[in-house]
């Protein structure tokens, strides 16, 4: 398709003007962002009081749903199904809807998805607590939370094709490819594990780890890759105020990741046939060709557009292509097998995935949230100073002193586990100390989620208010001939 | 990647190949195993285990235990190892003579020094690892010259690696082990030590319960939380309870009081009791210790 071709197209298209477009995403996304901010403080929340078992060990002794293994597990699911997935999906449809200069199709929908996601969550995050956990990393929800969240992730994974489908500018953005490859990654990835691991017939012995790994890595590494730098190379080229550079080298690291990032995720040690680590160290060592080349392309985009930190949304988006590059070495660094005989069994790998899911893609949603929302909703953000000093005071802090003390802990830690000379008690304490201060990021993010929540409550309120005004002005509205025959009758 | 169709293809393809490959591969390959036989024994492994650790797996997944134990050994390789277990005819002093007379010979010569050095601050205390490496040569060697010499020595084959060294296993964990297991609790943290051998290491029913209750009343320096809720705490009917725990003064009820273990509790104990991953297996070979 030639150029002109493409213009005459888009001029007799009846193209969408960009107020039509934001305002047709307002009650799904809304939906989403309000959701996934909620979730975001919940399982901040739980992450703090699981933290505090490392502490003070007795502090829920007498309560089962607090426990370290339940607190853990539901704060860990929160923040990567309640926040940083529906955060994301919410940009998603955003962006495929700007993308494609169209409004978005189906909203209903999608806002009809949001809503199952969040009973989802709801009935997850109970389960859990209540001890119906399956027991499997990252997918402890049990079987009805999952079925809804599958159910409501295609509503939404419909409507965000549909949107894509109708677009207006066919052309196709490196985002596209990003963000359409994620759809399909998680619908296939959590419906497969799904299907083999909570079933009642779950495959024999230590396939099921094996499944459990596969997945993990696929929803943790390639998934969040996916959509974290689907959003960031959207939202890059505006920061900067000039097109992505080098999209040869987006389309390389697209192609790498799909092709290498997937097959890592077993561990070195695990005990399983030793083709299945080894081939996740050698596709661990061809995933640093796609973090190379996101880091070509987001150097090459940036640069000449200097490196001010106002506290904005491009902050965010910058601080989180910042935090997937370090995030995406050190998870490939856990597939290294001498690296791993040390980190293994260690908070490190903990540390790698909170900065994954609160760093990189955390970061990189809520920046974008912050830059739709005022597009969204026609007005701007009820607390935007609060906005700014957020970023300063609790997210950048919060994400570096939550991951940072943990890498380094679980380093001292795994060191120390390896030497048998060390008694294991001394390298458990050799980690609490990091551990502690971890904790301390973590309650800075809290204040952070506070505030996000607070922005996206009263903008809701607000416009809900305001459109509860227009509906009882409508209703009071005089209405000519009514108003002559009541008067006749009074 | 002009067209839609050509992503979903691509991604189709990519992520299609490690499903084939990861997913399908290892229920093919692993899928319908079978219990194997234990290394110079009938016996087979792993052992169903009793219902109530069967229930008891239900309850260690319920409270997330996993999170911070594994039940994971692993060993960075093996090593031959021989140990006196008699002298013989010699005194100490002596057998360190007969030691240096035998390292003439040219397979022994490159270990000659550890082995003489090893033992030049030993005080003849038996058994005595005179040789631990990976030169199954100088095993057989030296086994020969001691048996000629009337010394008698025990030859192993031993698992290594700081696990194994921490006492948390014999050899390294192998998929066999997990066979019965559902779900699979590998766990990924060691914030609590390993537990695949934990039925070994602490056998006691009553240990394991009061640890449940009060990890702090037995293992001073534990970090792991209390599950004082998989306990009654009640007041003592006209008999104390059998069941009912003894506990050290500072973890004790108050007076009138005892602490009864709920079903949960016994189940779990009984869980951790079945955890005794020590047996020698084609893939994972070592000498076991002779019953003494």
């Amino acid at each position: 398709m030639n150029v002109t071709e493409n213009n005459e197209k888009k001029s007799a298209a009846a193209i969408a003007d960009l107020s039509e477009i934001d305002a047709s995403c307002r009650v799904p996304l809304l939906a989403l962002f309000g959701g996934a901010a909620v979730w975001l403080v919940l399982g901040l929340l739980l992450g703090l009081a699981a933290s505090m078992s490392f502490h003070m060990p007795d502090m829920f002794a007498n309560c089962s749903c607090l426990n370290y293994g339940h607190a853990q597990a539901a704060s860990n699911d929160l923040l990567l199904y309640g926040f940083a997935i529906p955060a994301s999906l919410g940009v998603l449809l955003w962006v495929f809807a700007r993308l494609s200069q169209a409004p978005l199709a189906l909203p209903i929908v999608t806002f009809a998805g949001a809503n199952f996601w969040h009973l989802g969550v709801l009935l997850g995050t109970a389960g859990i607590l209540m001890g119906h956990s399956t027991g499997y990393p990252w997918l402890e929800y049990p079987r009805v939370a999952a079925v809804l969240l599958f159910a409501a992730f295609m509503l939404i994974a419909v409507s965000a094709a549909a949107t894509m489908g109708f677009r207006n500018e066919r052309d196709l953005y490196p985002s596209h490819w990003f963000l359409f490859a994620a759809l399909l990654w998680f619908a296939w990835t959590y419906s497969s594990a799904n299907l083999f691991l909570i079933s009642a017939h779950p495959p024999r012995g230590v396939v099921q780890a094996i499944i459990n790994w596969w997945f993990a890595n696929n929803l943790l590494f390639v998934f969040l890759s996916l959509t974290g730098i689907g959003m960031a190379f959207y939202f890059l080229p505006k920061l900067a105020g000039k097109p992505l550079a080098g999209t040869g080298y987006a389309m390389f690291a697209f192609l790498t990741l799909i092709v290498f990032g997937t097959w890592m995720g077993i561990p070195r040690s695990a005990p399983v046939p030793a083709w299945l680590p080894a081939t996740s160290t050698y596709a661990g060592m061809l995933s640093l060709l796609p973090v190379f080349a996101i880091v070509i392309v987001s150097v090459r985009t940036l640069s000449g557009s200097g490196f001010s930190i106002s506290g904005g949304p491009f902050s965010f988006i910058k601080f989180g292509t910042l935090s997937f590059i370090v995030s995406a070495l050190l998870y490939i660094s856990e597939f290294c097998p001498r690296h791993s005989l040390v980190t293994d069994f260690t908070w490190y790998n903990f540390a790698v995935s909170q900065w994954q899911i609160l760093g990189f893609v955390g970061m990189t949603a809520i920046g974008a949230i912050y830059y739709i929302l005022p597009r969204m909703m026609g007005k701007g953000l009820p607390f935007p100073s609060l906005a700014k000093a957020s970023f300063f005071l609790f997210f950048a802090p919060g994400v570096l002193l939550l991951a940072v003390p943990l890498v380094i802990g679980g380093i001292a830690q795994g060191f120390k586990l390896a030497d048998a000379n060390v008694a294991f008690a001394d390298a458990s304490a050799a980690a609490l100390f990091w551990f502690r201060i971890s904790t301390l990021g973590q309650a800075l993010l809290l204040l952070g989620a506070v505030s996000l929540l607070l922005n996206i409550l009263a903008l809701t309120i607000h416009w809900k208010v305001g459109l509860l005004k227009t509906g009882i002005a409508a209703v009071k509205a005089p209405l000519p001939p009514r108003r002559d025959q009541g008067e006749a009758r009074s | 990647m002009k067209t839609g169709i050509s992503v979903f293809l691509a991604s189709f393809f990519a992520l299609g190949a490690s499903w084939f490959g990861m997913v399908y591969g290892s229920i093919h390959q692993l899928g319908s195993a079978k219990e194997t036989v234990i290394l110079q024994s009938s016996d087979n492994w792993p052992q169903q285990r009793t219902g109530e650790a069967t229930l008891g797996l239900q309850v260690y997944r319920a409270n997330g235990c996993a999170a911070c134990h594994t039940e994971q050994v692993r060993q960075t390789g093996v090593a031959d190892e021989i140990s006196l277990t008699s002298l013989g005819k010699y005194s100490a002093g002596d057998f360190k003579d007969f030691m240096k007379s035998i390292m003439i010979a040219p397979e022994l010569l490159n270990v000659s020094n550890n082995i003489i050095g090893g033992l030049e601050t030993w005080d003849g205390k038996l058994p005595r690892t005179i040789y631990s490496g990976q030169d199954s040569a100088v095993v057989a060697s030296l086994g020969d010259k001691l048996k000629a010499a009337g010394v008698k020595a025990d030859a192993r084959v031993v698992a290594t690696g700081s696990d194994i060294w921490r006492g948390w296993g014999m050899r390294q964990s192998v998929a066999a082990d997990y066979l019965y297991d559902v779900p699979v609790q590998l766990g990924s943290l060691r914030a609590g030590p390993d537990l695949s051998m934990i039925g070994v290491r602490a056998p006691d029913v009553n240990w394991q319960l009061k640890h449940l209750y009060a990890p702090r009343s037995v293992v001073s320096h534990s970090t792991m939380p209390a599950f004082r809720f998989l306990f009654h705490v009640r007041k003592i009917g006209a008999q104390p309870s059998p069941d009912a725990l003894v506990l050290p003064k500072d973890f004790a009820p108050a007076d009138g009081m005892e602490v009864v273990p709920t079903t949960e509790a016994r189940e779990l104990a009984a869980y951790l009791l079945s955890l005794k991953a020590n047996q020698p297996l084609y893939e994972a070979p070592f000498t076991p210790a002779a019953a003494k």
